[in-house]
């Protein structure tokens, strides 16, 4: 092979790992993103479903904030509601709250709730020392139950935050996708 | 064309008949038929905006049921952005660069052949999706999930067709920079290069680093969906909003692969009907450059309301807001290059003025969009609509037409009938104008996007754009006639062709011929 079609060759194949490169780039996105909601705790899966631990409960004296709960099913099948709309915590004291769960799809099945707290900064500083989306919930044909949740919301919450939103989406597993 | 061979010094012209066209690896060859490739393509993709805004003529359902509608607006995009717009650029790289650089051919002429004819399959492919159960794919050209999963039988075929014509755009793209690296004639150092050339260089480089991260996210969807992962569900632990980070990182430098192009064809109009060199030729390359590397650093301005950090918004803003600072560099020394200029108002340079007023028209609405609290309001409306319309209708597409009137005489060896390209100019920059000047309006009103029917406070503006879109469309056959016409005969064109041209594309005679400089000339 002449010498430029060799020059033109090899330039090529270099463009081509590049390419490549970029292909793989657009996978490395995946644990990135993750890495990225890490540092920040913004919506971060990893921050949101970590069980976290209390030692010692401390109130922080004359505080009071408001969580209030919400939930949806966005492929239906089931329905999932607070037993509660909102309740009235004091930071750095642990709390429980419960959900009611139904399960309508006509078979037995099982079920995940993806848990998301907003205003989104406040994410970091909600605790769930024990939630049922930590794990998939099993759930017999047309079986209804409550799930429990059990959370301290972190003393060191911005002043400025006075209410936030706790929300489950709850999703069948077994569902096929798409 | 129909002269090529005559002049042809070698004495061996192309096999004759259809073998030419489906063996050839001629870069004049293959880039006639990119450039016949994506003129259908436009017009199949102009049927479809014509059946939408016919759809939007009016309030209320008329013609299309809304999950029809919802394919057109799909389709409308993909067609037009991946087999229109990129393809018709690719052809002009095609025919062009080689000539611009002094060079016999392409670098790498096989693999020039194969992208083609797989972008080629990849619409038929993708069109074929019309035929099977469930139609086409109805998500919008960004295919977000999770509603993208909820395509029928198409959603693979749609997913394959992407992958081909990636895979055909990156070959493309490593061509015309093994062919600019390696294959430029003696003397002709980069910052000599004409600013056609510059801009595919870049341009192809942006397309290296972002379509393979585009396949890489479509083929994520293809697995959630047949393979239970779950990169973007969120039932298994994924997340849908990383999607659209992925789609963007891909998307943004997308819009800059279409436009760069267009940038650099006005580069060399404008001067060659200004009778002046370009003002700031270096700057110029600069520009590109910078819009290139600004492009990969400000994709969320897409999805400032799927919920981001303030500083996120910030930084976001910012560098959205620093891309008009290289931007206006071109606006302005394409506007200094006219200064003091012996200016003529041939075809392209009618394109190429059009290009300059509009295209800045799309640029700032560009920069309301950047705003945060603004975007809020704007997003997902016709102001959207509006604004990318201005940059890649009266942008890419007028660049491209501005090209297409410019080296016409050059490809085929004949004048075209100056007064039908005239008509064909200002009948288009009107009814671009009457199309998607309204959108705005209706886009601050708060009209939504991809939706096939509106509230009745809607229905004027509506009507002034639809009639507008048919007048747009229609024009356009008179495009396809003049090109038909001037294949056919006319007037010979000389080998300069225009009052002044620069570059050694006007120095081989008109037609070109079918080999040109296998010789390398020299540059000085």
């Amino acid at each position: 092979m002449s010498e430029p079609g060799k020059r033109n060759r090899s330039l090529a194949l270099r463009l081509v790992l590049m390419a490549a490169g970029s292909f793989a780039f657009g996978f490395a996105l995946v644990p990135l993103y993750d890495v990225f909601c890490e540092v920040t705790g913004i919506g971060s899966n990893a921050v949101l479903t970590r069980a976290g631990t209390v030692d010692g409960e401390v109130p922080v004296p004359n505080r009071t904030v408001v969580v209030e709960f919400t939930a949806s099913v966005p492929d239906g099948g089931w329905t999932l509601e607070p037993v509660a709309p909102s309740m009235e915590v004091q930071p750095g004291r642990l709390y429980e709250a419960h959900y009611r769960a139904r399960n309508l799809s006509g078979r037995e099945t099982t079920g995940q709730a993806v848990p998301s707290i907003s205003p989104m900064r406040a994410a970091r500083y909600f605790v769930k020392t024990e939630c049922f989306c930590f794990t998939p919930q099993h759930f017999a044909r047309d079986e209804e139950r409550e799930l429990k949740v059990r959370f301290v919301v972190d003393r060191e919450l911005p002043k400025e935050i006075d209410r936030l939103t706790l929300s489950y989406a709850f999703y069948d597993v077994e569902r096929k996708a798409g | 064309m129909a002269h090529a061979g005559h002049q042809d010094d070698h004495g061996h012209g192309p096999p004759k008949g259809i073998v030419r066209w489906l063996t050839t690896t001629n870069h004049k060859d293959i880039g006639t038929m990119y450039l016949v490739f994506s003129l259908l393509m436009f017009l199949i993709g102009g049927a479809f905006a014509f059946m939408i805004r016919a759809e939007l003529f009016e309030p209320g359902l008329q013609l299309l049921n809304p999950a029809v509608f919802n394919q057109m607006t799909t389709m409308h995009a993909l067609v037009m952005v991946f087999g229109a717009v990129m393809p018709a650029t690719v052809g002009l790289a095609n025919w062009m660069i080689p000539m611009q650089i002094g060079a016999a051919d392409m670098a790498l002429p096989r693999m020039n052949l194969f992208s083609f004819w797989l972008l080629a399959f990849a619409f038929l492919l993708l069109l074929s999706t019309f035929l099977m159960p469930g139609g086409a794919p109805a998500s919008g050209w960004t295919l977000y999930p999770p509603l993208v999963l909820q395509t029928g039988e198409a959603f693979p075929m749609a997913i394959f067709a992407i992958h081909l014509m990636g895979a055909s755009s990156i070959m493309g793209a490593i061509n015309v920079i093994v062919t600019i690296v390696n294959m430029r004639a003696p003397g002709m150092t980069l910052l000599k290069m004409p600013l056609f050339s510059w801009s595919w260089l870049i341009t192809a480089y942006l397309l290296i680093a972002v379509m393979p991260v585009f396949a890489g996210g479509v083929t994520m969807l293809l697995t959630d969906y047949f393979f239970k992962t779950s990169f973007f569900n969120a039932a298994g632990g994924g997340d849908p909003v990383l999607f659209q980070h992925v789609f963007w990182f891909f998307g943004h430098p997308e819009v800059y692969i279409m436009i760069l192009p267009a940038f650099g064809i006005v580069s060399e109009i404008i001067p060659t009907f200004s009778r002046k060199p370009i003002f700031g030729y270096e700057a110029m390359v600069y520009a590109i450059a910078s819009i290139a590397f600004l492009s990969f650093i400000v994709w969320a301005h897409h999805m400032f309301t799927v919920g981001m950090p303030l500083a996120g918004q910030l930084f976001f803003t910012l560098s959205t807001m620093l891309i008009a600072v290289p931007t206006g560099v071109k606006i302005f020394n394409w506007t200094a290059t006219m200064w003091r200029g012996s200016v003529s108002f041939e075809p392209p340079m009618l394109f190429a003025l059009a290009f300059l007023f509009l295209f800045t028209i799309g640029g700032f609405s560009g920069l309301m969009l950047a705003i945060v609290p603004a975007d809020f309001q704007y997003h997902d409306t016709y102001f959207v609509v509006a604004h990318f319309h201005y940059v890649l209708v009266p942008g890419a597409v007028f660049g491209i037409m501005g090209a297409v009137y410019y080296w016409l005489p050059k490809w085929t060896g004949h004048m075209y009938d100056m007064r039908l390209a005239k008509w064909h100019f200002w009948l288009s920059a009107i009814f671009v104008n009457v199309l998607f000047f309204p959108q705005h309006f209706l886009g601050l009103a708060g009209m939504p996007r991809r939706i096939p029917d509106y509230a009745s406070q809607f229905a004027d503006w509506n009507m002034v754009s639809s009639i507008g879109a048919f007048g747009f469309g229609l024009s356009q056959l008179l495009f396809v006639w003049l090109i038909v016409k001037c294949v056919r005969g006319g007037e010979r064109a000389t080998a300069g062709v225009w009052d002044w041209p620069h570059g050694l594309e006007w120095t081989v005679p008109s037609p070109a011929p079918y080999h040109t400089f296998e010789k390398a000339p020299e540059v000085h």
